[in-house]
C-alpha cells in the first residue's frame, strides 16, 4: 500500500467494514479476499479473489463490496474477480486470525506450503474454546467449504477449523 | 481444425467433467451414510461445480458466440457434452460413488498439477485454484477406499465390486485425441501419456493398502469426449436443465 491516493485509502477503509457473510466478525480485507485497489483513469478498480471455487458467499461478497463503495460515494468503480495467484489461507491477516479464534473458529494452522497438512498427516489444532491441544478431526469437510469439523477431547465441545488452502 | 476450436473443445471437456461429476455427487445431499460424509460429498460437489463455472465461463468466451457459463451448462444437449463417461455413471451405492471418485481424483490431481504450468494463462490459473481443493478430494476418497477395502468382509466385497465395475471407464482418463495432442504440443494441455505411469502407481498403492485387487480387464470403454454418451447423461441433463429451459428468465 504505497503511494496511496486519498480515494484509494478511503476505499480500503470502507472495504475493511465489509464483513464475510458466513463469518460476520471478519472483514473481506482481513480474509485476504480484496487483492488490490487501484485507480485507472476515472475508475476505481477493486480486484477480489474467491476463497473456494464453489463458495456461495462469493456473489454476496461482490454485491456487498459494490454496495459499500456506492454508499461511500466512490463511484465510478469496477469490481473484478481475479483467479491468479490463487487465494490461500496464508493471506488471512494476523488480526483476522485473532478474530476467527475469538469467534470460536480455530484459525488455519500453517501456510499451505506445508505439505504435511495436505498429504494426510494430522496437524495439531488448538481448541478455540479451552485452548487444549487434545483435539480430534471429525471430518475434513465442515459447515462451509473453508472449514473442517473438529472436536475437543478435553472440553468435549465441537468446533470449526478454518482449513489450510 | 483451428487451434481456437480445439481449445474451445478442450476447455468445454474439462468444464463438463466437473459439472457432471459435481451434479452426480450432489445427489447424495440428504442421503449420505452419516452426516459428516453427507457434508463432505456436498462440499466436494460444490468445489467441482465452482470449478465448472470457471472453465465454462472461459469456454463461453472462446465459443465466439458470446455465451455465458449458464448458457454452456443449460443450453447444450447430450451430443454437445464432452465429459468422460466415468463422470456420468449412476450414483449407485456408496462404494460405487467412492470407486468412481477415487479413480477420477487420482487423475484430476495429477492432471491439474501439470495443467497449472499451462502456457494458457487462464487454464493455468483455474488449475492452480482447483488443485488446492482437489488435494482434499483425493485424500478423502483414498482414505475411504482403504477404510472400506480393509474393513469388514462385507465392506471389502462391496468396495471390490465398485472398483471392478468402474474400471473399464478409467482408460478414457488417460487417452488423448489427435486434436488434444496438438494442444499438448503447444504446451497448453499436459500429456496424458506421461501421467499414465504415475496414475497407475498411485492407484495401485492405495488399492494395495486397502487389500483390494487391481482389475485385470484391459478392454476400455470410451466416447465421452466425442459426445457419445451412456443413456444416463440424458437423465442428468433433464433434471439439471429443466428449470432454465422451462423458465428462461428465472432469477434466483
Amino acid at each position: 500500500m504505497v503511494d496511496q491516493t486519498p480515494r484509494i485509502s478511503k476505499a480500503w477503509k470502507v472495504l475493511s467494514t465489509v464483513e464475510d457473510p458466513e463469518i460476520p466478525v471478519i472483514s473481506v480485507v482481513d480474509l485476504g479476499i480484496v487483492r488490490n485497489v487501484v485507480e485507472e483513469g476515472e475508475n476505481l478498480v477493486v480486484n477480489i479473489t474467491p476463497t473456494y471455487s464453489g463458495c456461495p458467499a462469493t456473489q454476496v461478497i461482490e454485491d456487498s463490496v459494490k454496495e459499500a463503495l456506492d454508499l461511500a460515494d466512490l463511484r465510478p468503480f469496477q469490481v473484478n474477480t481475479v483467479l491468479s495467484p490463487a487465494w490461500s489461507s496464508a493471506m488471512i491477516s494476523d488480526e483476522g486470525r485473532q478474530k476467527l479464534k475469538e469467534y470460536g473458529i480455530a484459525p488455519p494452522a500453517d501456510e499451505t506450503t506445508d505439505k504435511k497438512a495436505l498429504m494426510g498427516e494430522d496437524r495439531q489444532i488448538t481448541c478455540p474454546n479451552c485452548g487444549s491441544n487434545n483435539t480430534l478431526m471429525v471430518s475434513q469437510f465442515g459447515s462451509t467449504p473453508c472449514k473442517a469439523h473438529f472436536k475437543c477431547k478435553d472440553c468435549l465441545e465441537p468446533f470449526d477449523y478454518f482449513k489450510c488452502l | 481444425m483451428s487451434q481456437d476450436k480445439s481449445l474451445y473443445n478442450a476447455v468445454t471437456h474439462l468444464g463438463d467433467n466437473v459439472l457432471i461429476l459435481g451434479h452426480r455427487i450432489s445427489e447424495w445431499c440428504g442421503h449420505g451414510p452419516v452426516l459428516e460424509q453427507d457434508i463432505a460429498m456436498t462440499n466436494i460437489s460444490l468445489d467441482l461445480i465452482g470449478q465448472a463455472r470457471m472453465y465454462l465461463d472461459y469456454a463461453g468466451k472462446l465459443s465466439g458466440e458470446n455465451k455465458t457459463d449458464d448458457d454452456m451448462a443449460y443450453k447444450r444437449d447430450v451430443l454437445d457434452f464432452k465429459n468422460f463417461l466415468i463422470c456420468e455413471l449412476p450414483t449407485g451405492d456408496f462404494a460405487d460413488t467412492l470407486a468412481r471418485q477415487f479413480f477420477f481424483d487420482q487423475w484430476h490431481f495429477l492432471f491439474l498439477h501439470e495443467l497449472s504450468k499451462s502456457s494458457d494463462e487462464t487454464l493455468a490459473a483455474i488449475a492452480q485454484k482447483s488443485l488446492k481443493e482437489v488435494t482434499y478430494h483425493k485424500r478423502w476418497s483414498s482414505e475411504w477406499i482403504v477404510r472400506l477395502g480393509d474393513g469388514t468382509a462385507e465392506s471389502k466385497e462391496k468396495m471390490q465390486r465398485g472398483i471392478d465395475d468402474v474400471w473399464m471407464f478409467t482408460g478414457e482418463l488417460l487417452t488423448q485425441s489427435d486434436e488434444e495432442l496438438t494442444l499438448v504440443e503447444a504446451g497448453i494441455l499436459p500429456s496424458s501419456e506421461k501421467l499414465k505411469n504415475t496414475w497407475e502407481k498411485s492407484c495401485e498403492e492405495v488399492l494395495k493398502e486397502a487389500t483390494l485387487s487391481k482389475p485385470e480387464e484391459e478392454w476400455m470403454q470410451s466416447g465421452g469426449k466425442e459426445g457419445v454418451h451412456t443413456e444416463y447423461l440424458g437423465f442428468i441433463l433433464a433434471e439439471m436443465q429443466f428449470l432454465p429451459r422451462a423458465y428462461p428468465d428465472a432469477q434466483w
